[in-house]
């Protein structure tokens, strides 16, 4: 790689091949899917790959991965609360960990183990249950206590000095961090090479509905027709559901992240910490990523604020008191589609063709390829697969949630 | 938005609040509804980009709930006042 990257710096007549082409917009797709963030991509690559269905439009507001998806602090787990959850998310874990064979594209996943401090008996009892609940679904999840956990991770306070001391924790060693931008642009490379379009800086403004089936979709571009649209857009879901009449239980908020200047490795296991709501991981580069959980109040702003940065600042130190000379470098908002009950919302809606992949909240990186691959068959089939059955939006009118509060609700 | 009036303090910092979510119309006439829209009104969210008329809870202060018009997109709040009941819901 490296030496095709200097020959083609020296070679000034020979443009570097691109990632993924333009397009001229066609009148007409057979999907259309909106959003490129890392979902809307994956599930054309899917739609491509598994069903020959390349007659496919992705349309970006903006450029692909300006949402969520190059955004994130990109944790990857599967040590959910729910059954489903767990089952949902693992075989997304599962696929991540294959995908730069299948990209031939370094993703820079690194598996690191995946640690959920408890500071309350509350909570260690809510990681008992959790451990119980992922090892029935074959997910390496255990209960440890502080003098194991000092031994993972050296830098971390685990005596009764802090206000909140650290009770036990529960471990995951499959959990990890990947490149989140290599991924939105692997997804891309691939579904572009198989046939499907994407299309930037085109943005939705309407959908057309005509006795109950969705027909197309009106754009800066002008009017598109199509056989299915996909809602794949987060934070910005409510705006097009809308469009087409639909109602969604969601509401955005904004999720604050920020990293420190280039550290020594100091860190090599991911650190979250559910009653302070903060989370640690060190980059390859070094630097600390840290983030908390959503804003206090639902918006489409993504400033950050001073209040964000304190709040971490001062729970981090009581985790590691050795950060305190550690210097912020960069800190930064995303928007998070939240659900009442902390699950993602996907499949069929009460306008036919009109399909959705939304309510990522915190934590929908994760769940990227089994969310595309599974949105891909319901495209292809007409038929929600068993797997993202239980995410249907009607299960909010039969009483049917999936609560994932406990495992969720920090924020990755 | 850094300040929010509370209509009882003045502007005070808005960490002193609690945000409530947006106002959403209650089924005027609780038992005759059907349950459909028990859930809409429990669970489903306008959710909207731009002025949105909404609750907030002075937390730290004078402890009344009170409704605000804020743009959701830049945070900046046109008013916040006292919540009156609807004319006579029909
Ligand atoms: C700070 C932060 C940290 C996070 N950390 C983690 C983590 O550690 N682990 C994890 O699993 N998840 C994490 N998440 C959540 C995760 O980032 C998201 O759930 C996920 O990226 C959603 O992907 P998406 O493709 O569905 O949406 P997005 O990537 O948000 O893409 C939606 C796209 O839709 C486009 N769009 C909007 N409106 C229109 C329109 N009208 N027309 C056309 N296009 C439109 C937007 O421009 C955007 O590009 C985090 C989120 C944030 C903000
Ligand atoms: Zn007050």
């Amino acid at each position: 790689m490296s030496f095709k990257l200097i020959s083609q710096a020296l070679n000034r007549n020979q443009p570097p091949p691109r990632m993924w082409r333009q397009h001229p917009l066609k009148d007409r797709y057979d999907v259309v899917i909106i959003g490129g963030g890392a979902h809307g991509l994956a599930c054309a690559y899917y739609l491509a790959k598994e069903h020959g269905i390349t007659d496919v439009a992705i349309l970006e507001k903006r450029y692909i991965g300006a949402g969520g998806s190059g955004r994130n602090t990109t944790i990857l787990r599967s040590n959910y609360l729910t059954p489903e959850g767990v089952r949902f998310y693992d075989e997304s874990l599962r696929l991540y960990h294959q995908m730069a064979l299948e990209f031939d594209y370094n993703v820079m996943f690194s598996k690191r183990g995946h640690l959920t401090l408890a500071h309350s008996d509350g909570a260690v009892r809510t990681m008992r249950r959790r451990a119980e609940v992922n090892r029935l679904q074959g997910v390496d999840s255990r209960l440890i206590w502080p003098e194991q956990l000092k031994a993972l991770c050296p830098p971390l306070d685990v005596s009764e000095n802090p206000r909140h001391p650290i009770q036990a924790a529960l471990f995951h060693p499959p959990g990890g961090v990947i490149r989140h931008d290599a991924v939105v642009w692997g997804y891309a490379h691939h579904a572009d090479r198989m046939g499907a379009e994407i299309h930037q800086l085109t943005e939705v403004s309407g959908i057309r509905v005509e006795k109950g089936k969705v027909s197309g979709v009106e754009t800066n571009r002008g009017y598109i027709k199509a056989g299915t649209v996909l809602n794949a857009t987060a934070g910005w879901c409510s705006t097009i559901s809308e469009m087409a009449g639909v109602k969604l239980p969601v509401t955005t908020f904004p999720l604050q992240a920020c990293v420190t200047e280039p550290l020594k490795p100091f860190l090599d296991v991911i650190i979250v910490s559910g009653s302070l709501h903060v989370y640690i991981s060190q980059s390859d580069r070094g630097e600390l990523v840290m983030g908390a959980s959503v804003d206090p109040f639902a918006s489409y702003s993504m400033r950050g604020s001073l209040g964000f940065t304190e709040g971490l600042a001062g729970h981090m130190l009581e985790l590691f008191p050795s950060l305190a000379n550690a210097r912020l470098m960069r800190q930064w908002a995303g928007l998070c589609d939240m659900t009442p009950d902390y699950s993602p919302i996907m499949g069929f809606t009460p306008v036919d063709g009109f399909l959705v992949d939304v309510g990522w909240g915190t934590y929908g990186f994760k769940a990227t390829p089994s969310s595309g691959k599974r949105m891909a068959e319901l495209i292809a089939t007409n038929k929600t697969p068993e797997l993202i059955h239980p995410f249907r939006l009607s299960r909010f009118y039969e009483h049917d949630l999936v609560g994932e509060k406990g495992a969720a609700s920090v924020s990755n | 938005m850094v300040l929010l009036e509370c209509p009882n303090c003045g502007a005070r910092n808005v960490a002193e609040f609690r945000y409530g979510g947006e106002l959403k119309p209650r089924p005027a006439q609780p038992m005759a509804g059907s349950e459909e829209s028990w859930v809409d009104f429990v669970f489903m969210k306008q959710n909207k980009l731009g002025l949105q008329a909404e609750w907030w809870y002075h937390r730290a202060g004078c402890g009344i709930w009170f409704m605000a018009e804020r743009h959701t997109k830049s945070n900046q709040v046109v008013k916040t006042y006292r919540w009156q009941p609807a004319e006579k819901a029909s």
